[in-house]
């Protein structure tokens, strides 16, 4: 097939053939990974401006009103609109197929991808015309600071935001009426069965029965354990959205009173306060949904991958009981420079609960590692590359994180690039991207009607490239993050120049290697299938039935 | 093990950073490549479960306890308010400029212990002394609010300078886009803001 044909027509993708529940999922996949690539362009530009005056950009990108927007959408465009969405398709789709019951509702589904495209756009859009630039931490009273920003911008920042999380609560409605909708094999399961199984108590009345000599509680546990996970996890994410989108509310409001010539007093509410509370739910994304949902991830990558039951289950599913309790615990670890935080919630929640991240993690990263292990000799799939990609990433990102969740060192490498790039960066772009990746190649054949992918060459390059680039980005960062970069500073003179220079050579490659990712997939399913994703499905059907076994049969040497 | 300054923390976590970083992916890499192989592997090290479950908590512990002992301003920092400093320097800052700033270069003696106190009235700023080779010695937020009197609430800190230089003083947190100037330049950067004199060339006390 010419490389004229390929592009047009893909390679044996028909969209015609896809039903309501892969259509809807290849639209969010669809748009995350537009979104994907203008966050990796704001990042590159961010990262050439702090290069100095050497760099190549129109001189616009140095200006503050225009350098601190970028910031402020990149971390909105590429956590909501990029990873929300691929993470929620890949879930509105893995619940179905794991649980072998239809979707709650596609239409539903519709409306999230649509409301959280459109309220990323709308946030970007508040930045790009307004330059509206309170950052992502919307530190109070910073948002409401009609001084320095135009109201309209705000207005139009918060609502966007608003709208990412009205379409947060529709993926968490989908989620849980999937769940617990009594049938096909829930048919004659109870709500309570159902709850305990989601929470994991089976799992630790499994391992105390265990301990004392007992029959297990359950042998065979109502959820499967990538559906706990998922359940687990959006437990956190509910409530990152209620923080989230009360703190919008709260915004909106004096900006409105603002507008209307009667501004509020922004000293009625307590800077700290509000940062405690911010934290607590922002906190959510990164210690709750994010390692809850990854940790979920492996084990089912793992056990798809064997084909395998999972090793040490029982632990598993208590251990992601654990995570969540310590992921409501753990946000005074960004206020460790806040001297007005009380100095016992510095230690509890902000060192010792915090240090329990690693024990989770690390738990979940040796449960993926054994099960593989068992199951070797493995044929090196694409799939099983990027998942042991993503287990680099955690493991280099946590730990990261866990040495500035101290006291001591927080006073030094607080709000500098270290935390930034060393660990936010790579915890997403290598741990959490790779996982993705790993997820997107093994659900692909399943997703598409077994698309064949048009060259392997080109996946074999967009992982060397983004794996190198990922870490690579990030180790130079932080690098000069130790040598005192700040995160949220501009620097004009080039002051950290020859780390930046090298961290904007990663970049570059974590970017064309997207671009490659991007051609690879559009090569696959053509210029015609990409629009026909987005045409209704003639086939209404809402699940997918594909068994597992199938694709461990595809990883047997 | 005890740091005298955060120069010396910075190097040694360098250092030790880039030691786990190399061995985790070494680990990775290990596992992948004999992932495929058909023929068992040998093992370097068989670390049993509940070993390697009493090592992460002991890691994460422990690092903790480790810092405690081997970094002087956690104990200093917890226990501040039961500390008289040597001398204290009070200011604010509002619309993104400090106020009250000494007019004079702070002059430190080798070993002081100093509190720096400062207020905000209107945003979120931050307060961090920079060498001049940008390295950082040490920051605070400094969170606006009052108290039921009125009062400005304080940001507070104590520290102890070992080794003599020259420090710029910079806002540590952002406060919108009015703290830079027109080109970009940092408004909030008070250069040579202190110094401290009176140690040996390796730190402490002559």
């Amino acid at each position: 097939m010419s490389f004229k044909e390929n592009l047009i027509n893909g390679t044996n993708f028909d969209h015609k053939s896809l039903n309501a529940l892969q259509k809807v999922t290849l639209r969010a996949v669809v748009m995350s990974f537009l979104f994907y690539g203008l966050v990796a362009i704001e990042g590159m530009i961010m990262r050439l401006v702090q290069v100095g005056p050497s760099n190549p950009l129109p001189e616009m990108f140095s200006h503050p009103d225009h350098y601190f927007s970028i910031m402020t959408v990149h971390p909105i465009v590429g956590i909501f609109g990029s990873t929300y969405q691929l993470v929620f398709a890949a879930f509105m789709f893995l619940v179905p197929f794991l649980t072998k019951k239809p979707l709650y509702s596609i239409k539903l589904a519709n409306f999230v991808w649509l409301s959280i495209t459109i309220g990323t756009a709308l946030a970007w859009i508040a930045a790009f015309v307004w330059q509206y630039a309170p950052l992502y931490t919307l530190y109070w009273p910073l948002p409401a600071d009609t001084s320095q920003f135009a109201t309209i911008g705000g207005i139009v920042f918060i609502i966007g935001v608003a709208l990412i999380m009205l379409g947060t609560f529709g993926f968490i409605y989908n989620i849980y009426a999937t769940i617990f909708a009594r049938v096909g094999v829930h048919k004659d399961k109870t709500t309570k069965e159902l709850l305990i199984s989601g929470f994991g108590i089976d799992g630790m009345l499994n391992l105390w029965n265990k301990l004392r000599g007992k029959q297990p509680y359950s042998k065979e546990p109502a959820l499967a354990l990538p559906v706990v996970a998922i359940f687990r996890g959006t437990v956190d994410t509910f409530l990152d959205a209620v923080v989230i989108l009360s703190a919008g509310v709260l915004v909106l409001v004096y900006l409105l009173f603002d507008m209307g010539g009667s501004p509020l007093d922004v000293g009625a509410i307590d800077a700290l306060l509000y940062k405690n509370y911010f934290w607590w739910g922002l906190d959510l994304v990164a210690d709750g949904l994010v390692l809850i949902y990854v940790a979920g991830s492996w084990y089912l990558l793992a056990t798809l991958i064997t084909g395998q039951k999972l090793f040490m289950e029982n632990v598993a599913r208590a251990a992601l009981m654990l995570e969540l309790l310590v992921s409501w615990m753990v946000w005074s670890h960004h206020l460790l420079a806040d001297q007005g935080q009380p100095e016992m919630m510095k230690l509890i929640s902000g060192e010792m609960v915090t240090a329990f991240e690693l024990l989770t993690q690390g738990l979940a990263l040796f449960i993926t590692l054994v099960t593989l292990w068992k199951a070797r000799p493995l044929k090196m799939t694409m799939e099983l590359k990027y998942l042991l990609g993503g287990l680099i990433g955690f493991g280099l990102a946590v730990p990261a994180a866990i040495i500035q969740a101290d006291m001591g060192m927080n006073r030094v490498l607080h709000n500098t690039q270290w935390i930034i790039m060393a660990h936010v960066h790579i915890a997403l772009i290598v741990g959490l991207y790779m996982t993705l990746y790993s997820a997107l190649y093994v659900l692909w054949p399943i997703v598409t009607n077994n698309t064949k992918m048009y060259s392997s060459k080109m996946s074999n390059i967009h992982f060397w490239l983004y794996l190198i680039g990922g870490v690579g980005m990030g180790a130079f960062g932080g690098m000069a993050g130790l040598d005192g970069m700040l995160r949220r500073h501009l620097y004009v003179d080039g002051e950290f120049n020859t780390f930046m220079v090298l961290a904007a050579i990663c970049g570059t490659m974590v970017l064309v290697a997207w671009a490659i990712f991007l051609v690879n997939i559009v090569m696959s399913v053509g210029i015609k299938g990409l629009i026909g994703i987005f045409l209704p499905a003639e086939d209404k059907t809402a699940s997918y039935g594909i068994e597992p076994e199938v694709i461990a049969d595809n990883h047997k040497v | 093990m005890t740091f005298s300054n955060s120069a010396e923390l910075l190097s040694f976590h360098w250092v030790a950073y880039s030691i786990y970083s190399a061995l985790i992916i070494s680990v990775i890499a290990w596992f992948g490549y004999n992932l495929t192989r058909k023929e068992k592997a040998k093992s370097i090290v068989r670390i049993p479960f509940y070993t390697y479950i009493a090592f992460l908590v002991a890691g994460g512990v422990g690092h903790h306890i480790f810092t405690y002992n081997a970094i002087p301003w956690v104990s200093q920092d917890i226990t501040r308010h039961d500390i008289t400093p040597d001398a204290s320097y009070k200011f604010q800052m509002e619309k993104q400029k400090w106020i009250g700033l000494p007019k004079e270069r702070i002059i430190v003696q080798c070993g002081q212990t100093i509190e720096f106190d400062v207020q905000s009235r209107d945003l979120v700023y931050g307060f961090g002394l920079f060498r001049k080779n940008g390295s950082l010695v040490m920051q605070m937020q400094v969170n606006p609010g009052t108290d039921v009197n009125g009062i400005l609430d304080s940001n507070d800190i104590l520290w102890t300078f070992n080794h003599n230089g020259v420090f710029d003083l910079r806002s540590t947190e952002y406060s919108g886009p009015r703290a830079y100037g027109e080109n970009g330049e940092d408004l909030l950067l008070v250069k040579d803001f202190m110094e401290v004199v009176g140690c040996k060339k390796d730190g402490g006390k002559k």
